[in-house]
């Protein structure tokens, strides 16, 4: 008697363990260029904004953290503002000082993480490893600073939770010594190659105009020219005493976004020199009792972008509502605009230059409107890093 | 313009208004019947002009409330406009996608979990709940637990 042998079906749908996040992006194309675009989101919702309902204030800041893993110093920070704006709390200047360093070491570790995810899309994975290996010192002084690599858990209404000793102050300047060497380093090998000028310049370009209309923000908007950044525009923590500049560039396309992001990390670490050796004694928070009946809006600058949180109190415990906004939610949606016309090859690089969270651009299918044929990720992957070869065979 | 410049451009449309609010100096808020907050929403966007950041859907007791926030990212000044909308059994209110592509998505957002109807939408879709939510079920009325 022969037994059957059953085989299992894997199905691969938006939700893989090999996929970092699942939203699924959807191209219709006619021959190779773009015609339409369509995204689905909300694949992993978490109900967020009902569970804050249901917290008290001071537990909200360790939810909120981890809606992102890259930004989680930015959302606790733009919550904890607009409920310091309710209760018409200033925290002390050590605090505010203490959120400028973490928010821009978060700053520079994400950017330098999208840096290698982009030299990943079109084929330059020297650059992957060495972004990468780079950005280790950084995680490492976040864990040594606030205990974890990510989702720090650092500040609360009314301050910081956790005080940096000075013991480490040295440590933190030298660190940055060595990762601005190495961060101008790659600036410059990445900003003078031929081949990423041919294969990014004019590519994905959002014009001001769509910039706008869509209301993108962060780096995909100060890529067109469009200088908005919450740190200057409405200065919170310690920025307005801190010297740096916003960092903006004319032409739209991914080489100018990948220029403002590089520029911005410089910055940062410029940031957080400053914020170091001018940081004042003094406690690192205040306590807060209560918090009255009113509204406060608080929004921080995200590696993404601008980060909005509104918060409604009835002088209870936990907030009537609170309602948040990631950058990502107004510059996926901007895809529109800059995805279509544009040559399947370069999908996957004008996605990724928005530097939504963790890389969506793992979720794109193409189907072709005449002959729908579908093309997957990996066959996209594969036509950009393609299309890279073909150019430097071309140039050199 | 100045912060006081805004205030004056501001006073252009207060006639269509229930009031103003200012708990601080660069948070002022807005406060209008829902029937007025296409108007009023494209004299923001438009006429002053301000940047759209985000709307919240709010689920008040007794009607709804569609706040639409925007920034003056030159002094760094949110002006929220408050629109109360009144008829709780089925709330609708005029959806300004059509001049603000980027309002599409948190429209289709606050339809989702809060059953609000978005009158001429361009493309309303389901874009938080999943294909299978049942119908008439709106997560984030405090109605829903």
């Amino acid at each position: 008697m022969k037994e059957s042998v059953k085989k299992p079906v894997i199905a691969v749908g938006p939700f893989h363990p090999l996929q970092e996040e699942m939203e699924f992006f959807q191209l219709t194309v006619d021959g190779e260029i773009v015609t339409d675009i369509d995204v689905r989101i909300s694949y992993n919702h978490r109900g967020i904004e009902k569970i804050s309902e249901s917290l008290q204030y001071d537990q909200i800041p360790f939810l909120v953290s981890r809606i992102c893993g890259i930004c989680s110093a930015s959302h606790p920070l733009a919550y904890v503002q607009a409920v310091e704006d309710i209760a018409g709390i200033t925290p002390p200047d050590r605090a505010l000082y203490v959120r400028v360093l973490i928010n821009e070491l978060e700053r520079i570790h994400s950017h330098l993480l999208w840096v290698g995810l982009a030299g990943h899309f079109i084929g330059y994975d020297t650059v992957f490893m060495w972004a990468w290996k780079y950005r280790e010192p950084v995680l490492d002084l976040l864990e040594e600073i606030t205990g974890n690599r990510n989702n720090y858990g650092n500040v609360k209404v009314g301050g910081c939770r956790e005080d940096i000793p000075n013991e480490i102050k040295p440590k933190i300047l030298k660190e940055l010594d060595e990762i601005e060497k190495k961060t101008e380093m790659l600036t410059k090998a990445v900003l003078d190659d031929p081949v990423l000028h041919a294969r990014l310049k004019g590519v994905g370009r959002l014009t001001k105009e769509d910039a706008i209309k869509y209301a993108v923000v962060g780096p995909t908007a100060r890529a067109s020219g469009v200088a908005i950044d919450v740190r200057a525009d409405d200065p919170y923590a310690a920025y307005s005493d801190l010297d740096w500049k916003v960092i903006t560039q004319p032409e739209g396309d991914v080489f100018a976004k990948a220029v403002v992001r590089l520029l911005e990390t410089l910055e940062a670490i410029k940031l957080v020199k400053q914020a170091v050796k001018k940081l004042p004694d003094g406690p690192v928070a205040i306590e807060v009792k209560e918090i009255p009946p009113g509204e406060g809006c608080g929004r921080a600058e995200a590696p993404r972008g601008e980060t909005f949180h509104y918060v409604r109190s009835d002088g209870g415990n936990r907030p009537v509502r609170h309602k948040v906004r990631a950058p990502s939610y107004v510059n996926v949606p901007s895809f529109k605009a800059s995805c279509i016309g544009e040559h399947i090859a370069d999908v996957t690089i004008t996605l990724a230059a928005v530097d939504p969270c963790y890389s969506c651009t793992e979720r794109i299918a193409a189907v072709d409107s005449r002959s729908n044929v579908v093309m997957d990720y990996n066959k996209l992957l594969k036509l950009s890093r393609n299309k890279t070869e073909q150019m430097k065979k071309e140039m050199l | 313009m100045n912060q006081e410049e805004l205030n004056k451009k501001l006073e252009q449309i207060s006639d269509k208004l229930i009031a103003v609010e200012r708990p601080l100096e660069d948070r002022v808020f807005l406060l209008c019947e829902s029937e007025n907050s296409y108007q009023l929403n494209k004299f923001l966007f438009e006429d002053v002009p301000l940047r759209f950041v985000v709307a919240t859907g709010i689920d008040a007791e007794d009607c709804f409330e569609v706040l639409y926030h925007y920034s003056y990212d030159q002094t760094g000044c949110i002006v929220t406009l408050r629109a109360f909308i009144r008829d709780r059994e089925k709330p609708a209110i005029e959806s300004i996608s059509p001049f603000l592509p980027g309002a599409e998505w948190i429209e289709r957002e606050m339809h989702d979990i809060l059953g609000i109807e978005f009158k001429n939408h361009p493309d309303m879709r389901r874009l938080i709940l999943a294909d299978d939510w049942p119908e008439g079920v709106y997560p984030l009325r405090k109605s829903s637990s």
